[in-house]
């Protein structure tokens, strides 16, 4: 019995996949594990529902369906991804290229079974194969707590710092640990055309554009001068890099 | 798409780079010399003769100018309409007379008119020829403005009809009876699509394919959607270009309701104003909706379509405010 989930946010359309299901049942023996209407609704109740394999729509809302899947692959078991769609070209051709099972609405019984047979093989999709698809950066970062994902919207982070192996991500609430790498978060991030978009002050360090106050100097006399971000609602000083300052001034100071 | 009519004016000057144009000068020429000589000539077998002569010196002119203005033509749309039909009579005075004293200097000068004779025979030619191909173009634009109109028809997202069917395929078992009315539903809607772009419809009839359409979308969005309909004082017998509705309540259904977690709020609202038709369709501004490039598209094709049935008498207009994105059509009254 493969456990499967269903993310779609029409009724109608997880009512056929359940249908679908049903048919395709002596060829490939299912239980639906679990349903959602919107990606932040499928995040609460995948961890749970120990499923095999995620049919999700692309076009959901909240959420769609290309990050959903971006915050999935955090968790310690996760499905496999197949991908349904009614029609958007872009995601289609970003899936070929990335080699990413998807189903075209109206989905046909013996495609359903035969992505289903395939995914449980294949397993989880790649993070970057699902980055790459995506093309652009996600809305939220998401944190694996003890089976459950918490989701960290970008617009709340502050700062995010490498340390060893993890990389802190700072709110004003509070501090996550995730398990991603600086580099790739900040070709994710830094693009100044964002709309909310981070800069790199340090080599372990970037910062929120929005969340910069101003700059302080510290150091001097025997230590090296150096300068400091000053940042909004939190009490710490981020060094910035000597390297790196002549870039952090300009951007922040052509900041709207 | 703003470049559909850009080039209306231009197109009044002729394509010197095509055969037809080529053609029609060749012969127009000629015609007006042999209907010359003909007139100037007592009889037909000298007037024949005098033909000749005239068109011995009369095509290798022809020619070259054909083909000067061949080589110039690409530069042309470059300038008004006026500005090109000055500079191809300048031209064409410039070639007949410089044409006339070398033909002159090497034939001998004793029978041969004046050159001002033959300069004033060039204006008067090629400006009429101006005028007949300006003419010309004019009475074609009309095929021009009906292959626009029915290549602007609206169309309905692919996205919508595939989810659509999808749903009628959800409700066959459990619901026929559902799944039939659906389907007949969209038979209507693609029905209309389909249909001659170039006809008025009745606001009753426009009215009648949105509610259907609408009856579709609550299938597949359920509660989610939320339509109300004030259309108390709607003309019913007003006149106007079909689709014109429709694209923009899929727009509002698309970009405002259907990114949202919540409940969306579709406001339908038509009014007779005094001799005006005021149609205003509203939905939630969605900040992560975005009401982006392909709804910019369509609301272009709408514009077009208006100003295509009614000239600047139509007004599309959307705005932003208190978190709802609100798109108003405003059209003449006019009724059946």
């Amino acid at each position: 019995m493969i456990r499967v989930f269903i993310a779609d946010d029409e009724g109608p359309a997880r009512e056929r996949l359940k249908e679908l299901l049903e048919d395709i049942a002596a060829e490939v023996p299912t239980v639906v594990a679990g349903e959602a209407a919107n990606g932040v609704e499928a995040l609460e109740r995948l961890p749970a529902s120990a499923a095999q394999v995620l049919l999700l729509d692309i076009r959901m809302p909240g959420m769609d369906g290309l990050e959903l899947a971006r915050h999935v692959t955090a968790l310690e078991d996760a499905p496999a991804v197949v991908f349904v769609t009614a029609h958007d070209k872009h995601a289609v051709e970003a899936f070929d290229l990335n080699a990413l099972d998807y189903l075209l609405k109206p989905v046909r019984a013996a495609r359903l079974a035969a992505a289903l047979k395939k995914a449980v093989n294949v397993g989880a999709p790649q993070r970057e194969s699902l980055a790459r698809a995506a093309g652009g950066p996600r809305e939220y970062l998401s944190v694996a707590e003890r089976n459950r994902i918490v989701l960290v919207p970008v617009r709340d982070i502050l700062f995010l710092r490498a340390e060893q192996k993890y990389v802190t991500v700072r709110t004003r609430a509070r501090e996550h640990l995730i398990e991603e790498s600086l580099i790739a978060l900040e070709r994710e991030f830094t693009a100044p055309d964002l709309p909310y978009p981070f800069v790199r002050i340090h080599r372990n360090c970037l910062v929120a554009r929005a969340a910069v106050r101003g700059f302080e100097r510290t150091g001097g006399g025997e230590e090296e001068a150096h300068w400091q971000v000053v940042l909004d609602g939190v009490p710490e000083r981020l060094p910035v890099s000597r390297r790196q300052w002549p870039t952090v001034r300009e951007l922040i100071a052509e900041r709207p | 798409m703003a470049s559909i009519r850009q080039n209306a004016y231009s197109d009044l000057l002729p394509d010197f780079r095509n055969l037809a144009v080529m053609a029609r000068v060749l012969v127009a020429v000629n015609a007006a010399a042999l209907a010359g000589t003909l007139y100037a000539m007592p009889a037909l077998g000298p007037a024949l003769e005098r033909f000749v002569y005239a068109a011995a010196f009369l095509e290798p002119l022809l020619l070259i100018e054909l083909m000067v203005l061949y080589a110039v033509s690409p530069w042309l749309p470059r300038l008004t309409y006026w500005q090109g039909a000055a500079a191809i009579v300048a031209l064409t005075c410039v070639f007949a007379g410089l044409y006339h004293v070398a033909v002159r200097s090497v034939a001998g000068g004793d029978a041969t008119p004046s050159v001002v004779r033959t300069v004033v025979l060039a204006i008067v030619v090629s400006g009429s020829l101006l005028a007949y191909f300006k003419l010309h173009s004019k009475a074609f634009s009309p095929a021009l403005a009906e292959a626009r109109l029915q290549a602007l028809q609206a169309r309905i997202r692919p996205h919508f009809l595939f989810n659509s069917l999808n749903a009628v395929l959800a409700l066959i078992r459990r619901d026929p009876k559902r799944a039939e009315r659906t389907l007949e539903d969209l038979a209507d809607l693609f029905r209309t699509l389909m249909a001659d772009a170039r006809q008025f419809v009745r606001l009753a009839d426009e009215l009648a394919l949105l509610e259907r359409y609408a009856e579709i979308e609550h299938l597949r969005l359920a509660d989610r959607l939320r339509i109300t309909w004030e259309l108390d004082t709607a003309p019913l017998d007003a006149l106007l270009p079909p689709m014109v509705l429709q694209p923009v309540l899929e727009n509002a259904i698309y970009h405002g309701v259907e990114p949202g977690t919540g409940v969306g709020d579709v406001l339908v609202r038509i009014e007779r104003r005094g001799e005006r038709v005021h149609a205003a369709i509203e939905n939630p501004h969605l900040e992560s909706g975005g009401q982006r490039a392909g709804n910019r598209m369509a609301l272009d094709n709408i514009r077009e379509r208006l100003a295509l049935f009614f000239d600047a008498e139509a007004r599309l207009e959307t705005r932003i405010a208190n978190g709802r994105y609100r798109v108003e059509i405003e059209i003449p009254y006019r009724h059946a």
